[in-house]
């Protein structure tokens, strides 16, 4: 019979099972495993029935730890449930796990393995997370690649109702969890035939019922404690086998054979690797290549990696074996190895000690391997094997990086390259926005699913949410496709925008007589000597096939704007050949009928256009002899940047990171700050231009700006300014009449939003079209800003002092200390964050969640927080996602011990420091910018005195802790900051902790109604009728009022702002909330992309928002009711335009009208009556006396 | 004395009186629909299918949505997936479907389109969804220096001539006044075999926010003096040509429609009338038409129908240019 196949990424192919093979799924999101949810709930949403023929449940819950808690309650009372989970997520886990283990509760956690936040964050995949789980009792099983994700998902389901074990199917994230491959998919009747009813049966009698009632959850006493523990030891030893039978009942049905240890190999191998996941592919790959040179290299893959079955990895091993490497994906520090490497260590030792190991004793060595995703090639396997050559082979070693430090690391050569010929590779680099990888998975589609080919497709993605590059790696070819690894020589290269030329050396990658296509916009004839010299000489040595087409001219006459995807795909099958061209531009077209054909006829007619008038549009290109172009390659960063920049940033930003020693790291995760003004993007297509004649001076631009791209000065007139500098006399008090005042943009980091265009209140009187500031084309005028940038920037900062903060205009004076984001195009937080840098910054320590702000706030390689030209600036940090609030908390208790501390101190040595100074120091007043400007000329003084005073400094008390902690005598600032997924969710009982705890801090959530930096998923901020993830027929429960909650306690300071609706009331609030002695709470209006809006209209979204009474302004200020007035002023107007003139500008709430009409309309009106009873509830506590007032 | 005869033929439909509320927010929900029935509505007009509104709602869509896909590691969507949402006419045509499940009176759906693909395609699943007729909503601002009046004409008629050869239900078309030739151009739509001539659709003028120096839309309703202008050309045009007249711009009462049927108006269509008395005013209209044709001995609308059209008076003058000389020349201080 012939096979079927599907192309599909891990993360469907293991949902796909659990969503057939449960009953119900609880769920919360977390990189790479966020998918295997979202298509559940998409799923139920659209009533496919499982294998029973239900919709199985989905739900989700406030974290990962809800969502344990609820699959074991689910579990207990009687349901076929799983959960999808990843690193962090799969840690808040733990404890339940160990409570469904102890209970033999059969369950599947499906778990894309990824990295675990150590020194740093990292979404990428390793072991780390998994082996965290290694002492809660769940069994685990390791899928190596897309086809074994929807195998083992299944085995993992048959064998935990069988063994009553519950387990972890795990893959590795993103290497599998969102590689597409071609696999054959299970069908229902396999699915049915590995599930035994009696089993699911069993289950649900096991359930807690009254009407069998019987008791779970003891607590035990030392008496039974132990022994009951010991009572699961038979489920255990059991399960091997049972998972072996299974294995083999499967084979009988799909014909595909999997043991718990797989042997790959030569039969008589005297050198054999173990590994586990994805690097198995490489791994038979390479000794493939190997073996066929005469090697005798074996592999064993880790299947079921617990319960560890020594007798059958014995039983896997070649009884030729002389040698092993064991490869771990994870790092176990202080421990005598890594915990597999450990494992097959015992095996053997076992088996020799009882004198069943049937061969001597072996040479066994284990490394590290392919953390974070760190790519793991053939030529590293060779490394490995040549060191298990050597007579004294490297231990604890590692692999695929340089260790200059411990020297752990073995020598490679990474132009070693084995890749079979016949597998073709294409690489394509496209912008995020353009299209480029929906449609590369569209042609792994078509191919595998249209060809006799297999086909792998794998994206990378960067770190930066604005102007972001993706390079797409496609394979096809007759074999099925083993190379878990990224293509370092490829047949194809597509560059989807021109700009990259000059920054990324892509070529290198092309293997001789190679394929390139350009996308470039000039004519044909002009672009050879508008490559960079590098490229032309990649194309003339590697005689390459060049072909230039101007994909946005075509795009623009289909009207389809900067997307290019339809284009270059179309070129791509033309020039690649992989099928019949008519065919292939019939099989895309339906493609794009499947991606736009619900959403309108239009789209699908524009990109046939597209395709129809693409290849008349595509010009091949003789390749000169000679490369004569006088454009260069971008050289590294500016050389007056610092020396970690030059020497560990650049190399980053340049995408040469894996070359970076160790020794060049830091070894505790400590970076620069103000890293982010080294990396020149250059991502605009226009640039705001100031026009000095128009402009009112109300540096409202500067305010609303994300990326801190644009700045104002007021500085004594200069006559050394560029040519095109622009400036104009500063409107203000008196005393400053002969001072300049200038706006001046930053223009290779600006990104082009216009957000400061559609706030700028002032017209061109003679044109209304303009205004005080317009966008222009970048690229012309590209050198003459940044000259005029270079200029502004050594201009001298306006004196903080000297500013009335309160105001818009005067605040906009204060230096940004958090600049140049990878924030998304138009960002509606980042105004917020900045505005805190500005007024706060240079005493400001700031706790992060994890969330948007925490991976544009800290992602490498340059990150935005920086400091003032004293060098002062925020100290910022990231704990985790679930313990924001108690992490700044632990900041402030720390910063008044310290200061208490000092004070003792200054106290204790009052006599030689002098009375005066310390009674000054005591008792400074540092309400306001002079008084905290004089205490810290005051520690100055004490620094110098106690530098001075030998007397001091040498006594047992302690001086010389008094100087280093004299800086605490200066007022600091605690921001806690993070989004509304991390305040309304899964840190709430935290915030809600540390809120109430009266502690002088400040919370800044940055609402965005819904999960934004995981793709969208909905949060208890997410408001009523809005669709998000997980609430795909749109929100029925109103958002959750976390400002009326944390008013409750009464003696906490609370606001509600919106930027883009009331600026003066923003600032405001920040000041108050900072000058609050308590806790205060700032609920921040922050428009996103997740809201499905023009993000360049967001400020104009904020003022609807305000304006229908969705979000309202007010602030409560405790300290008001101390003095007996209402401590609650409401600040917005009652409502002007229903919440439908709001919500339906955004795709979020206008996708449910376009879906289910009937039921958006009833949702919206239950909104709209929701917005009339917040508002009136507002209106009354606004309209309360204060606690002082007097009866009249 | 019996109750005088109210019933209307428009389109080939036969109405039992000649009020149908026109295109407008009140045909978008049910309620409202039934609400126009049990007033006494004849039929009704829905609002308009706009392919304009389609292509940016598909364009819109498409900017939020996909734009920001597939462009960061963490988040390669936004949005779930939604199988069932459906951008283009289905909302609408599923909206006639309803009408016609619900109602009883006709349901005349209403076009607006931009491209000659949309006009005869929207045209096409506007018949099957089930509309007894279709009316035209067509206007175009001829901002083009370009294009002369008589090239916009030609333009017009091309559709009008593509949509009734694509469709078997009767087609009325809703014209702006701002034709040099009128009388002209109506033969010429009349000849294409249209059914009906709806005088005279009502733009949207924009004014000037003065404060913030920005063009603004500014939708007012119609008043009483609107309804000069159709009376005018219905008269003129009326026993001219093969099409029904429906009247629409500034009716407000009984007594406008009786004038708009003496002009030979076969329909009268109100919106800004019930927008501003309520529904229920229809009914008031209505009664206002019986008494009035009771007071005075009318049998039926079609006795008086035409009676003053320009064929039929007997200063035909009166509907043209010489009447605003004699307006003037009566005018004593």
């Amino acid at each position: 019979m012939k096979k079927k196949y599907q192309t599909l990424d891990g993360n469907e192919a293991a949902a796909t099972v659990a969503y057939q093979t449960n009953d119900l799924c609880t769920i919360y999101p977390i990189t790479p495993s966020s998918g295997m949810g979202e298509m559940c709930d998409a799923w139920a949403a659209r009533g496919l029935p499982n294998l029973w023929g239900h919709v199985p449940y989905v739900s989700e819950l406030q974290s990962e730890g809800g969502a344990s808690g609820s699959l074991h309650g689910a579990l207990q009372a009687g349901s076929i449930a799983t959960t999808f989970t990843a690193s962090q997520g799969l840690l808040l886990m733990i404890p339940n796990m160990f409570k469904l283990a102890g209970e033999l509760t059969p369950t599947v956690l499906h778990v894309s393995a990824r990295s675990i936040a150590a020194q740093a964050l990292s979404i990428f995949g390793d072991h780390s997370d998994v082996m965290a789980t290694r002492s809660t009792g769940f069994a685990m099983l390791c899928a190596h690649n897309v086809q074994e994700v929807m195998d083992f998902a299944l085995i993992s389901q048959a064998a935990t109702l069988t063994c009553r074990l519950p387990f972890i199917h795990f893959f590795d994230g993103f290497r599998t969890s969102h590689e597409i491959n071609k696999v054959e998919p299970l069908d229902r009747e396999t699915m049915r035939a590995l599930i035994d009813d009696a089993l699911v049966q069993a289950h649900r009698k096991r359930a807690l019922s009254p009407d069998h009632p019987v008791l779970r959850g003891t607590a035990q006493n030392p008496d039974v404690y132990f022994q009951a523990r010991e009572t699961v030891n038979p489920f255990y030893q059991a399960c091997p086998d049972r998972v072996q039978a299974i294995m083999n009942a499967f084979k009988s049905q799909t014909g595909r054979q999997y043991h718990l240890f797989d042997y790959y190999g030569h039969p008589k191998a005297e050198q054999v690797i173990v590994v586990m996941g994805s690097a198995s592919g490489t791994v038979e790959e390479t000794i493939d290549y190997l073996n066929a040179q005469g090697q005798k290299i074996g592999l064993v893959k880790v299947r079921l990696y617990r319960p560890f079955s020594a007798e059958h990895l014995i039983g896997a091993l070649p009884q030729s074996t002389q040698s092993i490497a064991v490869l771990d994906r994870t790092k176990e520090p202080g421990g005598s190895g890594e915990p597999l490497y450990l494992d097959v260590v015992h095996a053997v030792a076992q088996h020799f000690g009882s004198g069943r190991l049937p061969f001597p004793f072996p040479k066994i060595v284990g490394g590290r391997y392919g953390l974070s995703s760190k790519e793991f090639t053939p030529a590293m396997v060779k490394a490995v094997w040549e060191n298990l050559n050597q007579d004294q082979p490297k231990n604890g070693f590692t692999v695929g990086i340089e260790d200059d430090v411990c020297h752990t690391s073995l020598a490679y050569d990474p132009k070693w390259d084995i890749e079979p010929a016949e597998t073709f590779r294409a690489l394509f680099y496209g912008l995020g926005s353009d299209g480029t990888v929906g449609a590369n998975k569209n042609s792994i589609k078509i191919i595998g699913e249209n060809t006799s080919h297999f086909a792998q497709g794998y994206f990378v993605y960067d770190s930066k949410k604005s102007g972001s590059t993706t390079i797409s790696h496609l394979r096809f070819g007759p074999k099925p496709i083993k190379s878990a690894y990224l293509i370092h020589n490829a047949h194809f290269i597509a560059c989807h925008a021109v700009e990259f030329l000059t920054r990324i050396d892509m070529l290198e990658k092309a293997l001789p007589g190679a394929t390139f296509l350009l996308n470039s916009p000039l004519a044909v004839e002009e672009v050879w000597a508008n490559l960079p010299k590098q490229v032309q000489n990649h194309l003339i040595e590697k005689k390459m096939k060049f072909y230039v087409i101007d994909a946005y001219k075509v795009a623009r006459a289909c009207g389809l704007g900067g997307r290019i995807n339809t284009i270059m795909q179309t070129c791509f099958f033309a020039i690649s050949g992989v099928m019949p061209q008519d065919k292939a531009l019939d099989l895309i077209k339906k493609a794009i009928r499947k991606t736009y054909g619900a959403k309108g006829e239009n789209l699908v007619a524009m990109n046939y256009q597209a395709v129809d008038t693409t290849l008349q549009n595509l010009n091949p290109i003789a390749v000169p002899k000679v490369a004569d172009s006088k454009i260069q390659m971008h050289a590294g960063v500016a050389p007056e940047a610092p020396e970690f920049v030059q020497k560990v940033t650049a190399l980053m930003m340049a995408g040469k990171g894996d070359d970076i020693p160790v020794s060049a790291l830091p070894a505790d995760g400590t970076y620069p700050t103000g890293t982010a003004q080294w990396e020149r993007r250059n991502i605009a297509l226009e640039i705001p231009v100031w026009d000095p004649e128009v402009c009112i001076q109300c540096n409202k631009c500067v305010l609303v700006c994300p990326h801190a791209t644009i700045r104002a000065k007021v500085y004594a007139p200069q006559a050394d300014a560029p040519a095109t500098w622009r400036s104009t006399g500063f409107k203000a008090r008196a005393k400053d009449q002969n001072l300049d005042f200038a706006i001046q943009v930053a223009p290779e980091d600006c990104t082009g939003c216009g957000l400061c265009v559609e706030i700028c209140p002032a017209k061109n009187k003679r044109e209304t079209r303009l205004k005080a500031i317009n966008m222009t084309p970048q690229n012309p005028i590209r050198e003459q800003e940044a000259e005029n940038w270079a200029y502004f920037k050594q201009l001298p900062e306006v004196d903080r002092a000297t500013l009335n903060h309160q105001s818009v205009k005067e605040s906009q004076f204060l230096q940004p200390l958090f600049e140049f984001s990878g924030a998304c195009s138009g960002c509606g937080e980042t105004p917020y964050v900045k505005l805190v840098s500005q007024l706060f910054g240079d005493r400001a320590l700031i706790a992060n969640a994890t969330g948007c702000s925490s991976i544009y706030g800290g992602n490498l390689p340059t990150t935005p927080w920086s400091q003032n030209t004293e060098g002062r600036g925020p100290a910022w940090s990231n704990s985790l996602f679930e313990d924001n609030a108690e992490f700044g908390f632990g900041f402030r208790i720390a910063i008044d011990q310290h200061k208490a501390m000092a004070e003792n101190l200054l106290r204790l040595h009052a006599d030689r420091l002098g009375d005066d100074l310390v009674s000054a120091l005591l008792q400074a007043n540092q309400n306001d910018e002079p008084g905290i400007y004089e205490q810290r000329m005051r520690v100055e003084l004490l620094k110098k005195k106690l530098l001075a005073d030998p007397q001091i400094t040498q006594t047992e008390s302690g001086s010389a802790h008094l100087f280093a902690l004299a800086d605490y005598l200066v007022k600091k600032s605690v921001w806690i900051i993070g989004g509304d997924g991390w305040a309304y969710d899964i840190g709430f009982g935290g915030l809600d902790h540390v809120l109430a705890s009266g502690k002088n801090i400040n919370v800044l959530v940055l609402d965005t109604e819904v999960y934004s930096n995981t793709g969208g998923q909905m949060s208890k901020s997410t408001p009523l009728g809005a669709v998000a993830k997980f609430a795909a027929g749109g929100k029925a429960t109103p958002k959750k009022d976390l400002g009326l909650i944390a008013m409750s306690y009464g003696h906490i300071y609370v606001a509600k702002v919106a930027m883009g609706a009331n600026d003066t009331h923003t600032i405001k609030a920040f000041m108050e909330a900072e000058a609050y002695d308590g806790p205060s709470l700032i609920l921040a209006y922050s428009h996103c992309i997740a809201h499905g809006i023009n993000m360049r209209m967001g400020l104009k979204q904020q003022k609807a928002a305000v304006e229908s009474a969705h979000w309202q302004l007010y602030r409560y200020h405790p300290d008001r009711a101390a003095t007996g007035e209402n401590p609650f002023q409401l600040d917005s107007k009652p409502p002007r335009i229903p919440l439908k003139e709001y919500a339906y500008q955004e795709t979020r709430y206008k996708m449910l009208a376009q879906s289910q009409p009937q039921l958006a309309e009833e949702l919206m009106q239950r909104a709209q009556q929701t917005v009339n009873q917040r508002w009136s509830q507002f209106e009354k506590l606004a309209a309360q006396p204060g606690p002082g007032a007097k009866e009249v | 004395m019996s109750k005088p005869d109210l019933t209307s033929q428009y389109l080939g439909l036969s109405l039992k009186n000649p009020i149908v509320p026109s295109a407008g927010p009140l045909s978008r929900n049910l309620d409202s629909i039934k609400q126009m029935e049990d007033a006494g509505a004849a039929a009704l007009v829905l609002y308009s299918l706009f392919e304009e509104e389609i292509f940016q709602t598909e364009m819109e869509h498409h900017a939020t949505t996909l734009l920001p896909s597939e462009s960061f590691a963490e988040a390669l969507s936004y949005f779930p997936e939604q199988p069932e949402l459906r951008i283009g006419p289905d909302q609408y045509l599923e909206h006639v479907r309803r009408c016609k499940e619900s109602v009883e009176i006709p349901i005349i759906a209403s076009l607006n389109g931009i491209t000659r693909g949309g006009w005869i395609d929207y045209a096409r699943q506007i018949e099957q969804a089930g509309a007894n007729a279709l009316e035209l909503n067509m206007y175009m601002i001829p901002t083009d220096f370009e294009m002369s009046g008589g090239q916009v004409e030609h333009h017009y008629l091309e559709i009008v001539r593509a949509i009734r050869a694509a469709v078997s239900i009767p087609i009325a078309v809703k014209l702006s006044p701002f034709f040099s030739a009128m009388a002209w151009f109506a033969r010429h739509l009349d000849e294409t075999g249209i059914q009906g001539l709806v005088l005279f659709n009502r733009f949207y003028q924009p004014d000037i926010d003065l404060e913030n120096l920005e063009v603004v839309p500014n939708v007012i309703l119609s008043t009483p003096m609107a309804m000069r202008l159709p009376l005018r050309w219905i008269a003129i045009l009326y026993g001219r040509i093969h099409a029904d007249l429906a009247a629409t711009s500034g009716i407000n009462s009984g007594k406008d429609i009786l004038k708009l049927t003496m002009a030979g108006a076969s329909v009268c269509q109100v919106l800004s009338c019930l927008l501003r008395h309520g529904i229920p005013h229809i009914q008031s209209m209505l009664n206002e038409l019986e008494t009035w044709m009771e007071t005075h001995e009318y049998e039926s609308l079609d006795q008086m129908r035409g009676s003053m059209s320009h064929r039929s008076v007997g200063n035909p003058g009166a509907f043209e240019r010489a009447n605003y000389y004699k307006a003037l020349h009566n005018y004593q201080l």
